[in-house]
């Protein structure tokens, strides 16, 4: 798990990103910056501590509570520690109708873990989403911006087997 | 053969490319419109072509675009809503990854024609490695001088900017998706005024679903007149229908407007039918939110006549005995599929997307969920299908955005056409909760 360095400064390489990314909107709209922004720092810190939204309002010259209530309100952003690997899975109808139920409860056995927990080595947490916009290729879980589609034990098997190694 | 607007080029290799979409006629519409056209006549065929909006509110779209206020010195903007969450759509995402250029594309003719030197893409968070491509397609653009300052000589200026969501349902809510784009929470606003006069940043603002812009190079080069000339009635052109559930090949389909229900879910072109073995039980034609279909109300209408994939005939019957065109999330249940736990299902899901902001929605939707999942588990009453039915009811209509809509729908109608299939799990829980058990009476009727 990752633990949010003191004092919270974002990579210079990120930084450069997080000021382009604010001169794309007009003059004193800064603040439309803040969805991507949390995504460059979830990217960094893996997650999204408050140390951190007060960082994220400082560079966008908002109040700290602009933030968090953008940070509490959307699902994409992990408000608690999680492990190096979040399986973000599909729960929803489509998903559940091509056997989604059957392997999500293999894949909760298989790792030991229920939705909102973390692996005791840190390497997988389980977070379930609603539909993610692949209901053809179901059943359906993400992984950062990895797709995994048409998924059966065996295919579990091996994605959760490679992110081990 | 049928027309395909969106899908001809769609599997040429290396088609997300710049040079590739160029050698296939690309980027033409724009030459055309921003050489040729006033701003005004570019509207003018998006009217003609009668296109309606793609999202799934079905509004046609040249109109929306009328409406737009064209106040002095006022910035005017275009947002593309890539905020595609409905349970069941996938068309827009396999759209933007497999042939970005095209709604690149229609963004810059959209734009020209409603004056906007800065228009947004703004894409559902989850999509990253989408919006990378698409960055990677404007970027390519705007070397090759179709984006950015002074197109093609012309003096018209556009940015591009594609924006990311943060997992939330709502943001596919016009206003709530500008809020979004804001950096706030995504609350959808309280109309009037509409975008059209009051948007983005308090200015007007046309907010248009992917599949309806990236029509938009088409209508250009070949004319509105044309793209009416497609499909039937009031249903002109070509719809993405993104077909999942039981069938034979789930996928992204692009079908001329008028098309036949049964054409489409049993012919090889298209889904192949359902999965061997296995018969029909139920449609949800245009995803989650719209009224699910039993049997026999699919390929045909209450009249008898032959149901067809377009906006009229699907809503043939109105909500007795019809559904809707909505997104084309066309999702197939077989015999196999349990009609409660389904409703129950969705039920979760709009209780989890509810914003909070209207008490009926808030309070409603997660009424409607405890009262599934009780009888889904064995612990319903008759008395519960009763407090559904008018627990839908009394959002229906009484909300800021079409959210309580879209929750009460899916349960009443479920209850309309499957009420056995919700008696049978009250009156014979131990049955019913075993696992894999189907009510198999309905479909049998």
């Amino acid at each position: 798990m990752t633990e949010t360095p003191n004092p919270v400064a974002f990579t210079p390489e990120r930084l450069a990103k997080v000021k382009e990314v604010i001169t794309r909107y007009p003059e004193g709209r800064q603040k439309s910056a803040l969805l991507p922004v949390l995504h460059i720092a979830q990217e960094q810190w893996g997650w999204v501590s408050s140390e951190v939204m007060d960082y994220v309002a400082e560079i966008l010259s908002i109040e700290p509570v602009e933030v968090y209530e953008v940070a509490s309100f959307y699902t994409m952003y992990h408000l608690d520690p999680v492990g190096k690997h979040v399986i973000e899975y599909c729960r929803t109808g489509p998903c559940c109708l091509m056997g989604g139920e059957e392997i999500y409860d293999y894949l909760k056995q298989k790792l030991g873990i229920q939705a909102g927990e973390t692996t005791a080595d840190g390497l997988f947490t389980i977070k379930e989403v609603e539909c993610l916009a692949a209901c053809g290729w179901g059943p359906v879980f993400q992984i950062r911006e990895q797709f995994y589609m048409n998924l059966t034990r065996e295919r579990v098997d091996e994605i959760i087997e490679e992110l081990s190694k | 053969m049928a027309t395909k607007i969106l899908t001809e080029h769609i599997n040429v290799p290396g088609i997300e490319t710049f040079e590739v979409y160029r050698k296939q006629g690309g980027y033409a519409a724009v030459e055309k419109a921003i050489k040729t056209m006033s701003s005004e006549e570019v509207v003018e065929e998006a009217k003609k072509s009668g296109i309606r909006g793609r999202g799934g509110a079905g509004f046609p779209m040249g109109m929306k675009w009328g409406f737009l206020a064209k106040p002095e010195g006022v910035p005017r903007y275009l947002v593309c809503n890539a905020d595609e969450s409905e349970p069941g759509t996938f068309k827009d995402h396999h759209l933007m990854k497999s042939i970005p250029h095209l709604l690149i594309e229609g963004m810059i003719v959209s734009s020209y024609a409603l004056g906007a030197n800065k228009s947004f893409i703004y894409v559902r968070g989850e999509l990253m490695y989408v919006i990378r491509i698409l960055e990677k397609a404007i970027e390519e653009a705007k070397v090759n001088g179709f984006l950015g300052k002074n197109i093609l000589g012309s003096g018209y200026d556009l940015e591009l900017v594609v924006q990311s969501g943060g997992g939330a349902y709502i943001c596919g809510e016009e206003t709530a998706l500008l809020e979004s784009l804001e950096g706030k929470r995504g609350n959808p606003r309280n109309k009037p005024p509409f975008p059209a006069v009051k948007g983005l940043y308090q200015s007007p603002t046309v907010v248009n679903n992917v599949e309806s812009i990236a029509n938009m190079p088409w209508v250009i080069n070949h004319g509105g007149d044309a793209y009416a000339a497609i499909g039937i009635g009031r249903s002109t052109g070509t719809k993405l229908i993104s077909a999942s559930g039981h069938i034979q090949k789930p996928g992204v389909y692009e079908i001329e407007l008028g098309l036949g229900v049964d054409e489409f879910l049993n012919s090889d072109e298209y889904c192949g039918g359902i999965r061997k073995g296995h018969y029909l039980k139920a449609l949800v034609a245009g995803g989650s939110s719209v009224p699910i279909l039993p049997a026999h109300l699919i390929t045909k209408t209450a009249a008898g006549e032959d149901r067809l994939m377009s906006y009229e005939s699907l809503s043939d019957g109105g909500f007795a005995t019809g559904t809707m065109m909505g997104s084309g999330g066309f999702i197939v249940f077989d015999e196999t599929a349990c009609i409660v736990r389904n409703t129950w299902n969705f039920s979760r899901f709009y209780h989890h997307e509810s914003c909070g902001q209207c008490s009926p929605c808030r309070e409603g939707t997660g009424w409607m969920e405890k009262v599934l999942h009780r009888i889904e588990h064995g612990h319903g009453s008759l008395h519960d299908i009763d407090l559904l039915v008018d627990v839908a009811k009394k959002i229906e209509g009484n909300t800021i955005c079409p959210l309580g809509d879209a929750a009460a729908w899916p349960i009443a109608s479920a209850i309309r056409h499957f009420r056995e299939e919700f008696e049978w799990h009250i009156n014979s829980p131990k049955e019913a909760t075993q696992p894999g058990a189907v009510f198999m009476g309905a479909v049998l009727a």
